[in-house]
């Protein structure tokens, strides 16, 4: 007998290039047309064919947005697959392989799966993945008309008699599922959530590049590095429904240095990398300090040092983009720890980056970039785009002096004046000089501007009970697995706080740590943000749950970590 | 160009960083002259440069400047010229910032050809650092840096431009500044990515490439040469005996990466997000 309850983690591990991904994807969208909440994650290796891949589909009765470690059913698409994943597979595991897909023949779940067989009955070895998804369906008995109208549709264009096959092999692994489910006592009961029918399935792409289209973003250049390519791919499809400039550029520092020149002439400027690709950018960072000129910065994550594991996650870059470019200057860093929350801080960052003419950072990575959820339309919220451009007169000077330290910022060609932007000290007009007194004030000019930004930062969300003495700090991609875990702990000593704003800090945060034990969770090797916190408000972290890994937290890895933490 | 017309791309007041007898200010009342004489409006006129002497130039002429970073002031040209195409850009800057640190930038510059002008000064020295070797420089000549001389063969931008078939190559001489201005305005008149480059001497650093040098080591291409020859123009660009002056290639048509990414005349800043096309947007994830 074997019962799956209010939740079920499926796996599907195989080769680069073997269908992991697709097969996922259908089986995540026709779950969501089902009404089920559905949460996905992938791994994969750095190479374009063979290796090891997985790719995990939760179904869930609440609305989750984490990792589990736990397999409650695996499909093994190749022989190595059972081998990557056999640190995850215990006794309550069922896998299902092809005999020849199965090195290890004395696996306890194991079920005899002729996936390939029945796509050659269904005409063609190449329906493999159909059946697989079929299969799934009828182990979790939900009805395969979402995935028939799904095929239907994904094969239109291949014509009547690819979309025939494909549903009679659907059917042939549903039949499959359904059976073997029933000869094993494989129980499924989940609940349907109802999920309204406009939710909308995205990635951490999607969403980092919906909001990033309702920024009214005119112009990216970047060069592609894993994972910030995705958002790159996303503008250049949208790139005529919105006129978007694209520009594959030929390294880094082009890409930055163009974002600089683009946003000079008034477009609303992004580029995308990840940390080696920034690294080259930080030059261009100093520059956009110097000369005042908005742009803002993706940057999807990946472990370091150098090219560190290219295609895995960290949240390593953190003092990396805190530090970048030389010289003292003003920046905004970001870190979206859900869809919806990605949608709108993007927004802010441009107009952040408009209203302060400085730059502003949005810290993901890979886990959070490729994985996979519903987002209600609701929740797509579209926040009104700030330029703050003025029209320039004949006396204009770009540099003015002003009491904000903010200078009304015109565009060449937009008005009577002429608009010169200048990397060395400069004065109000932009030109440059060696004037000690004008190098005095405009460094405390492009400074002044924190404590604005301070101002209009906001406050970290609290969540758990609201008189814990344990707070649990994360930021960015860790929201899900700490929310989750903290339900399942279910203590009423321990909350959590997650911050989405990393830099600068509003100054009410500091009172929020009084008389709390602090433990941090961050997805690095020493604790970034604990150390900020440590001085900007002397915050003592008692205790710092790390993982550098290239794996993002498990929530049982969470749940067993915060078992022992205690009020001190 | 009539010294008793005012000429509105003057900076008045406006104290210049460059030593006594230097090249660029041959080369600075060359561009403006050019500008002026081509009647273009100072406020849509954008000089962008980088880093070294060469660079300061657009701190010395009343247009918008970009006055960015050593190596990079074409990809900054690049980006001004997609945001806003109306505009004119000039990117201008010496060999060692073109050809040195920004020569990845010089070749994909050429390669994307938006409509823009790259005027490099071309001293065959580092200035600004005072006398090293650039990438231009002469082999045997002695430097603070190359105490045995230059030991590499000198990079030959005109070649180069040339096997990227950048539609518009140019080489000037800071000396002649009447057909310096002129072969300046050929360039900013020209619909694509125009490349010039101008020797200058630099009286402090080389004193091998002097004015006279140039004048004995160079010639200007005879009346009836064709530009719109590319074999012809190749053979110009390897010579070394005699450096040729002038339009040594010219091809029309070819086409705009600010077409090939389909540009419209709008400016970026007057730009909104279509409503419908956001929720037709949002319907591919339903």
């Amino acid at each position: 007998m074997h019962h799956f309850e209010q939740e079920i983690s499926i796996v599907f591990g195989g080769a680069a290039g073997q269908g992991v991904q697709t097969i996922a994807d259908a089986l995540v969208k026709v779950l969501k047309r089902n009404g089920y909440f559905v949460f996905a994650s992938t791994e994969f290796m750095s190479r374009i064919r063979g290796g090891s891949n997985s790719t995990e589909v939760r179904i869930t009765d609440k609305k989750r947005r984490a990792y589990v470690r736990r397999i409650d059913l695996l499909v093994a698409l190749n022989p190595e697959a059972v081998d990557h994943l056999k640190d995850r597979i215990t006794g309550s595991t069922l896998v299902f392989a092809e005999r020849d897909h199965l090195a290890e023949k004395n696996i306890k779940g194991y079920i005899e799966t002729p996936i390939s067989d029945l796509a050659r009955e269904a005409g063609n070895p190449i329906f493999s993945n159909t059946v697989a998804v079929g299969m799934v369906l009828g182990l979790l008995g939900i009805s395969p008309d979402a995935f028939n109208e799904y095929l239907s549709v994904q094969f239109a264009s291949k014509g009547e008699e690819v979309v025939a096959k494909n549903i009679a092999a659907a059917r042939l692994g549903y039949d499959f599922g359904t059976e073997t489910a029933e000869k094993n006592r494989i129980e499924v009961s989940i609940t349907p959530a109802d999920i309204p029918s406009d939710e909308l399935l995205i990635d951490g792409n999607a969403a980092v590049g919906i909001g990033t289209v309702a920024a009214g973003c005119s112009f990216i250049s970047s060069y592609p590095m894993s994972p910030g390519t995705g958002l790159l791919t996303f503008l250049a499809r949208r790139a005529d429904d919105f006129n978007i400039i694209v520009d594959q550029a030929e390294d880094e520092i082009a890409a930055i240095n163009a974002a600089l020149g683009a946003s000079y002439a008034g477009a609303r400027a992004i580029v995308s990398t990840s940390g080696g690709g920034f690294a080259l950018m930080e030059e261009g960072i100093s520059l956009a300090g110097v000369t005042e000129v908005p742009v803002v910065v993706h940057i999807g994550q990946r472990p370091g040092p150098a090219t560190g594991l290219p295609t895995r996650t960290e949240q390593g870059d953190l003092n990396l983009s805190l530090y970048a470019g030389h010289g003292d200057f003003s920046r905004v860093i970001l870190a979206p720890g859900s869809f919806p929350q990605a949608i709108e801080l993007m927004q802010r960052a441009f107009n952040l980056a408009d209203k302060y003419q400085t730059t502003v950072f949005v810290l993901t990575d890979q886990f959070f970039l490729d994985s996979v959820a519903s987002v209600p339309r609701a929740g797509i919220v579209r926040s009104p785009i700030e330029r703050h451009i003025v029209k320039t007169d004949r006396e204009y000077k770009r540099y003015s002096f002003t009491a904000s330290g903010l200078s009304p910022r015109g565009v060449p060609g937009y008005g009577d004046g002429i608009v010169k932007a200048d990397s060395h000290e400069h004065d109000e007009s932009g030109h440059l000089t060696e004037n000690f007194g004008i190098r005095r004030k405009m460094v405390h000019k492009r400074l002044q501007r924190l404590e604005k930004l301070r101002l209009e930062s906001p406050q970290p969300e609290r969540f758990g009970p609201s008189d814990a003495g344990v707070l649990v700090v994360c930021w960015g991609s860790n929201r899900g697995v700490l929310e989750e875990a903290l339900d399942k702990l279910g203590r009423k000593d321990l909350a959590g706080l997650h911050f989405c704003q990393l830099y600068p800090l509003h100054p009410d945060v500091g009172a929020m740590f009084e008389n709390k034990t602090v433990i941090v969770l961050e997805n690095n090797a020493t604790g970034q943000f604990g150390d900020l916190l440590g001085r900007e408000f002397g915050v003592r972290i008692s205790r710092r749950i790390l993982k550098a890994t290239g794996e993002p937290f498990s929530v049982e890895e969470v749940v067993d970590a915060l078992k022992e933490a205690r009020h001190e | 160009m009539n010294n008793m017309t005012v000429n509105p791309f003057d900076m008045r007041g406006k104290d210049i960083n460059w030593c006594p007898g230097c090249g660029n200010y041959k080369i600075l009342d060359a561009v403006k002259g050019a500008l002026s004489e081509l009647d273009l409006d100072r406020r849509n006129v954008v000089i962008v440069s980088g880093i070294g002497q060469a660079a300061k130039m657009p701190q010395y002429i009343n247009a918008n400047m970009f006055n960015g970073l050593h190596g990079r002031a074409l990809p900054v040209a690049m980006g001004i010229k997609l945001s806003n195409r109306n505009l004119v850009v000039i990117a201008e800057s010496g060999d060692g910032c073109m050809y040195g640190e920004g020569g990845n930038h010089f070749l994909h510059a050429i390669r994307r050809n938006c409509d823009i002008t790259v005027l490099v000064h071309d001293n065959m020295v580092y200035g600004l650092t005072k006398g090293q070797a650039s990438p231009t420089s002469r082999m045997g000549m002695k430097t603070s840096l190359q105490f045995n001389g230059v030991m590499l063969e000198p990079f030959n931008p005109v070649a180069v431009a040339l096997a990227l078939d950048a539609p518009f190559i140019a080489r000037a001489s800071a000396g002649d500044g009447e057909e310096t201005k002129e072969i300046i305005k050929q360039a900013v008149s020209f619909k694509g990515c125009s490349v010039v480059d101008i020797f200058q001497p630099c009286v402090i650093f080389n004193k091998i490439n002097t004015y006279q040098w140039f004048r004995e080591n160079t010639y200007y291409l005879p009346d009836g040469y064709d530009p719109t020859d590319r074999k012809l123009a190749f053979e110009k660009a390897i010579e070394t005996e005699k450096l040729p002056l002038g339009v040594i290639y010219r091809r029309e048509g070819r086409e705009l990466y600010e077409d090939l990414l389909g540009i419209t005349d709008t400016p970026a800043y007057e730009q909104g997000v279509s409503d419908k096309a956001f929720e037709q947007m949002l319907e591919d994830y339903r």
